[in-house]
């Protein structure tokens, strides 16, 4: 089952760690079915059902110790079975809310009582125990990727020793292996319905069929004909008002004991014609016969009882199945087949099953005993390759991927359009046609002579791309991959490799299934060969179906092995350890080409790839650095993998790198860096490895734009932490960024901005930015429109207003304004670092009041973004608004415009920073007219009591301060008073914080007067 | 003679040369054998190596067996046999060379001549429709081969040895005259 478990079964969070079943149609009638086989299985197989696992399935069950009868010993919360095992233990133990369960018979027991819960607690076992089998028979029958071969080991060992725990093991593992093949079968019926036919791969099946048919008693069929021998321009054979029915070509089949089948192959199946019966359903119904048969026999009992029922050949038939299942194993590996074509395949084989059968029964019927093995060896081949075609499909990874893939995708390429071809073709075009005469028409010979002619044309240009292309020699080149010949391999990889660099010719690669066989040549035994083939596949993973294809064929782990230095330890500097680096890099600069798409990330990290690239960071090749810098930088976009640049100490040899001679090598390095730098420790590391220097340095380099790009990138990441700034200031990074600021792209202005925003953390950095006129290039980025960079830009003019002197020139040249304006951005990361912005101004502004009435409808506009859904915006504008309302005519505009109530509305939130710049701005509002008293009625007083139970100080002291205001109304004192504020008043007193002491006395005190007057005005 | 063969032998060792040996003997044994017991005659020595190493190619192996039979007799010693197959076998690139320009030299005279490619690659191309077509074809063939190798209409050992080493490929050139690589 746990093929099925893997493959099949749709896992929420694919991959690693523990992932949740989701809840789909597949995956229930997957549980049913285990369900039912494990309710059935103490009944079918008492025997069996005592075997102890090797170690008890545990999960987290719903089910609690009462549900559970006589037979277990309960108290409170623990429950056991009094079933024991040899050593005592109990087969069943809950503990809390942990179950435990140790054989077959206690977990059919224990869904008899779970009733309507059966199907939560399977689901839960299985999430808890991805690989159960492991747990029930041992590590070492675990399911494997690829090939497995624990029933061949099973069956050594049965025969080498008698034992009876073997042989209930394998007994136990064959029963696992038929509920596994069920489940794949009825997933397999599932996901056929959603397969179509084509003509083509038709026309495959056909031909491979045809190979084994004739005359003889050694074939399957006597012929195999199309009823037709025109085709279509689609490939249909059909006329064409059949075709609209899509019926694709019919074909006349001859068995060797009956008549000629009619068959009809359409778009939606192969059907045999006069039998309106789906042949699928024949099969499945072979299959599933098979699976009811028993395994209980050793090999020897089955060769018995072979010739006992023999009579009745269906048993045999089965008997044979059950052993071709048992050996499906070892062929599994041969998967290459695509997903279409493969359901195609089984169709047809169902076909050549079902007269098969036919077959095997009348003649058995004659020839007694002598039954021809022949023939069931043929069978067997070809439910063999049933099963292989069946596995395919369930064993191709991404049989349930999402096709819409999450793929990343910036620099995709689009393949050029052909130009005009001119008439007068140039002379190489004459001389490759010489050429590829020799390719297509001659011997192995005459085939290298003209692959190694061929490299003396200029191969980057694009004349001779285009010529090749054309003359169709890649299909050629392509098929010489294929040939026996390892020297033809060589010969056209070297010319495939340099032809590949054009887009066009990629894609016809890819078109051509190249891809496909140079992943199987990363096999080859010849490095020569391996390492041409991973760069070609290097330059032909350009785009994304080439990526994708790279991947399901499992070239992401062959590449990944090709980093495996083979020859570790070897003290000398051999030529081995050349032929290892050569190697590595074109399996580095392959792995490069694929990581541009997040599965293919995925994949590498599990295939093991990342400490291989960890450990190749450390030579000191730049031929072999680059691609493997390059590679970490583009997956360092994934949060696992900047995890691991860490743990694994790369982040020491990507700053050491940073210094090496290479431009593009130190550009891969400050981008990992730069993607990296979202976490701290990562910042750090940077720093104590000296990495902040060379990037300060490389920042005189400003002719480089991609590495600048990094390097400002690199710089921004890391200056977000405090102690690095500090370097940065050392380095004299702030100045240098400053004067990079004119005439820059605006990738490299997000980052420049972005950095110079950091640093101005530090206020000796602000006054830098002033002195060395940084703040005119500033705000005249304010009027761009990259959110990324007005964003940034933002950020940094609020930092510089925050001083004085600055602010005097962004007011000059009309800053705030522009800011202003930004309020308007539709976005809203935009405007909340506009409103941001705008605090600090209108704080150190001189006539700040003046200046904020001078914006026409400004005041309305900011008010109107209290309406936002945007926490961060309401934030921001609350803090703009405590800053407007120290105006008191501004105040009085915005009471007019209806702060009271917006901000009464607001006052519910749960969010502490909101609530403290709330409470602050509803402080400062109280100030005007009778806006206490509308804050009481408009709700907001109750809510703001609530704030003093928050855990953040700030909120604390904004509170209190906004109580105190409010509390000079009565009413509000009444509402307070009712909330329960004195009591947490009180203990506010006691604050070492002297405002909020302050405010909350004043508010006590305040609150206090009132009840002395009231009781004064009761009782005279 | 094991231990002199042992001595002078660059690329087996003591038990490769006794197997080698032996198999020599018994090759040498055969009754269709001309020099009985003596060496090996061209088609003994012609079927073990089409029976070995799957080698068909008349014209080559001719060429295979001269280029073994050091002193033209005819026949095959075992020092020839043991010498032979070690650069066939074991041979560096240096002594392939050296073996691959012999075989294709077809009179012995230190060039491969338009002539000789001519001979040595008569069979790459399959039947045309008309005799000369196919002559043309392969002639065209020389032309490209000797584009690649040579410039004065014939290929001395120092264009083979140049070419060869620019791109390996090129070392079977003119045929395969040498195990398959694995």
């Amino acid at each position: 089952m746990g093929t099925a478990l893997a493959r099949a079964a749709q896992w929420t969070a694919a991959g690693s760690g523990t992932g949740t079943l989701e809840i789909t149609p597949l995956n229930e009638s997957l549980l049913n079915q285990i369900i039912k086989f494990v309710e059935d299985f103490s009944s079918r197989h008492p025997q069996e059902a005592a075997f102890v696992f090797r170690e008890p399935l545990e999960w987290e069950t719903q089910l609690s110790s009462s549900v559970f009868g006589e037979d277990y010993e309960i108290n409170d919360e623990t429950a056991q079975s009094k079933a024991k095992d040899k050593d005592g233990k109990p087969l069943l133990l809950l503990t809390g809310s942990t179950l435990r369960v140790r054989s077959f018979d206690q977990l059919s027991r224990l869904l008899e009582v779970a009733v309507e819960k059966k199907l939560k607690e399977v689901q839960a076992c299985l999430e808890a125990n991805r690989d159960p089998i492991v747990k029930i028979l041992g590590p070492a029958y675990g399911t494997v990727e690829g090939e497995d071969r624990s029933m061949l080991h099973l069956l050594d060992k049965v025969k080498r020793d008698d034992d009876t725990e073997t042989e209930m093991k394998i007994k136990i593992f064959v029963f696992l292996h038929q509920l596994d093949l069920q489940l794949l079968n009825s997933a397999l019926k599932q996901i056929s319905q959603h397969v179509r036919l084509n003509p083509a791969a038709i026309d495959n099946e056909v031909n491979l069929l045809k190979n084994f048919s004739g005359k003889g008693e050694d074939t399957v069929l006597k012929s195999l004909q199309y009823t037709s021998d025109y085709v279509f321009f689609n490939g249909c054979r059909a006329p064409p008002w059949r075709q609209v029915h899509g019926e694709v070509c019919y074909l006349v089949i001859k068995p060797h004991d009956t008549g000629p089948l009619y068959i009809t192959c359409s778009t939606a199946g192969v059907f045999l014609n006069g039998v309106s019966m789906k042949l699928a359903v024949i099969m499945s119904s072979i299959l599933s016969y098979c699976h009811n048969t028993s395994y209980k026999t050793s090999p020897g009992q089955r060769e018995r009882l072979l010739h006992a029922t023999y009579g009745f050949s269906s048993h045999i038939l089965c008997h044979r199945m059950a052993e071709a299942i048992c050996l499906y194993e070892t062929v599994r590996k041969d998967t290459g087949v695509e997903r279409k074509s493969s359901t195609v395949s089984l169709k047809f084989k169902k076909k050549a099953i079902s007269s098969e059968s036919v077959k095997i029964q009348s003649s058995s019927k004659r020839y007694g005993l002598l039954i021809s093995y022949s023939l069931i060896f043929k069978f067997l081949f070809s439910l063999l390759t049933v099963i292989v075609t069946l596995f395919s499909i369930c064993t191709t990874p991404d049989m349930f991927e999402d096709e819409s893939s999450s793929e990343t995708e910036e620099d995709e390429e689009q393949p050029v359009c052909l130009q005009e071809r001119s008439t007068d073709l140039p002379p190489e075009y004459w001389g490759i046609q010489k050429l590829a005469k020799y390719l297509k028409g001659g011997n192995a010979t005459a085939t290298v002579i003209a692959l190694c002619s061929m490299r003396d044309f200029n191969l980057a240009q694009d004349t001779c791309q285009m010529a090749i292309r054309d003359l169709e020699c890649l299909e050629v080149l392509i098929n010489l991959l294929e040939t026996e010949e390892i020297r033809c391999h060589i010969g056209s990889l070297r010319i495939l490799k340099e032809i590949s660099r054009n887009s066009m010719i990629r894609h016809a690669i890819s078109d051509l299934g190249g891809l496909q066989i140079m992943v199987k040549i990363l096999d080859s035994p010849s490095q020569d060969l391996r390492c041409l083939a991973a760069e070609t596949i290097a330059n032909v993973a350009k785009f994304k179906e080439a990526r994708k294809t790279v991947r399901q064929h499992g070239g992401i782990k062959r590449l990944v092995r090709l980093l495996e230095c083979t020859s570790v330890g070897s003290t000398s500097p051999t030529t081995y350890q050349v032929k290892d680096t050569e190697m590595a890099r074109c399996g580095a600069l392959a792995l490069w080409s694929c990581s541009k798409s997040t599965r293919n990330k995925e994949a590498i990290r599990a295939a093991g790839g990342i400490p291989l690239l960890a450990r190749w960071l450390r030579c000191s090749h730049v031929d072999i650095l680059t691609p493997v810098a390059g590679t970490l930088q583009e997956c360092a976009s994934e949060p696992s993998y900047r995890l691991a640049i860490r743990m694994e100490g790369m982040i020491q040899y990507l700053v050491k790198n940073l210094s090496s001679e290479s431009e593009e090598l130190q550009m891969h390095c400050a981008n990992a860096i730069f993607k990296c730098g979202e976490d701290k420790e990562t910042r750090d590391l940077v720093r104590q490895h000296g990495g902040l220097q060379p990037l300060s340095a490389l920042l005189s380099n400003s002719e480089n734009k991609e590495l600048l790009a990094a390097v400002t990138g690199a710089i921004w990441k890391c200056a977000i932490s405090g102690e690095n700034v500090s370097k940065f200031q050392e380095y004299k990074a702030v100045e240098t960024l400053v004067e990079l600021l004119p005439d820059q792209p605006e990738e490299i202005l997000v980052n420049i901005v972005g950095a110079l925003g950091e640093c101005c953390q530090e206020t000796a950095n602000r006054s830098v930015i002033r002195r060395c006129g940084g703040i005119p290039p500033l705000v005249k980025l304010l009027s761009g429109t990259n959110q990324a960079l007005l964003v940034n830009v933002t950020k940094t003019v609020g930092a510089c207003a925050t001083e004085p002197e600055s602010m005097i020139i962004i007011d000059r040249l009309d800053g705030v304004r522009l800011l202003w304006s930004l309020l308007k951005n539709p976005n809203p990361d935009v405007q909340a670092s506009a409103a941001w912005a705008i605090c600090p101004c209108i704080e150190n502004a001189k006539d700040s009041g003046e200046m904020v009435r001078s914006f026409v409808g400004g005041l309305e506009l900011i008010i109107n973004l209290l309406k936002s859904k945007n926490k961060e915006v309401l934030t921001s504008v609350c803090a703009a608004i405590t800053n407007i309302a120290k105006d008191e005519e501004n105040l009085a505009v915005i009471t007019d415009h209806g702060v009271v109530s917006l901000l009464s509305k607001l006052a519910n939130t749960k969010n502490d920073k909101l609530r403290r710049h709330l409470a602050e701005a509803i402080s400062h509002c109280c100030k005007w007219g009778s806006n206490r008293l509308t804050f009481g009625e408009n709700k907001a007083v109750a809510p703001l009591v609530r704030y003093l139970k928050s855990s953040d100080p700030s909120v604390h002291r904004a509170t209190a301060q906004a109580l105190y205001h409010l509390s000079e109304d009565p009413n509000n004192c009444i509402t307070m008073h009712e909330s329960g504020v004195v009591k947490l008043l009180l203990v506010m007193v006691g604050s070492t914080d002297e405002t909020l002491q302050e405010a909350a006395a004043g508010c006590i005190a305040n609150i206090r007067r009132l009840a002395l007057a009231t009781e004064k005005a009761k009782y005279g | 003679l094991l231990d002199s063969l042992t001595r002078s032998s660059k690329h087996f060792n003591k038990g490769e040369v006794e197997c080698l040996v032996k198999l020599f003997n018994r090759l040498a044994a055969e009754p269709s054998n001309h020099f009985v017991n003596v060496g090996l005659d061209r088609n003994v020595f012609k079927d073990v190596m089409h029976r070995t190493f799957g080698m068909t190619d008349d014209v080559i192996l001719d060429r295979v067996f001269r280029t073994f039979d050091k002193d033209n007799n005819n026949c095959i010693s075992a020092v020839e046999w043991v010498e032979g197959l070690s650069v066939f076998l074991r041979g560096t690139l240096e002594e392939k060379i050296k073996y691959c320009f012999q075989v294709y030299d077809l009179n012995g005279d230190g060039y491969i001549s338009r002539d000789e490619m001519f001979q040595l690659l008569k069979y790459c191309l399959p039947k045309q429709p008309s005799e000369e077509d196919t002559d043309e074809g392969i002639k065209d063939l020389v032309d490209i081969a000797l584009k690649k190798m040579d410039h004065d209409g014939k290929i001395s050992f120092m264009d083979f040895e140049t070419t060869v080493r620019d791109d390996y490929l090129l070392l079977e050139a003119f045929g395969p005259c040498l195990p398959d690589i694995k």
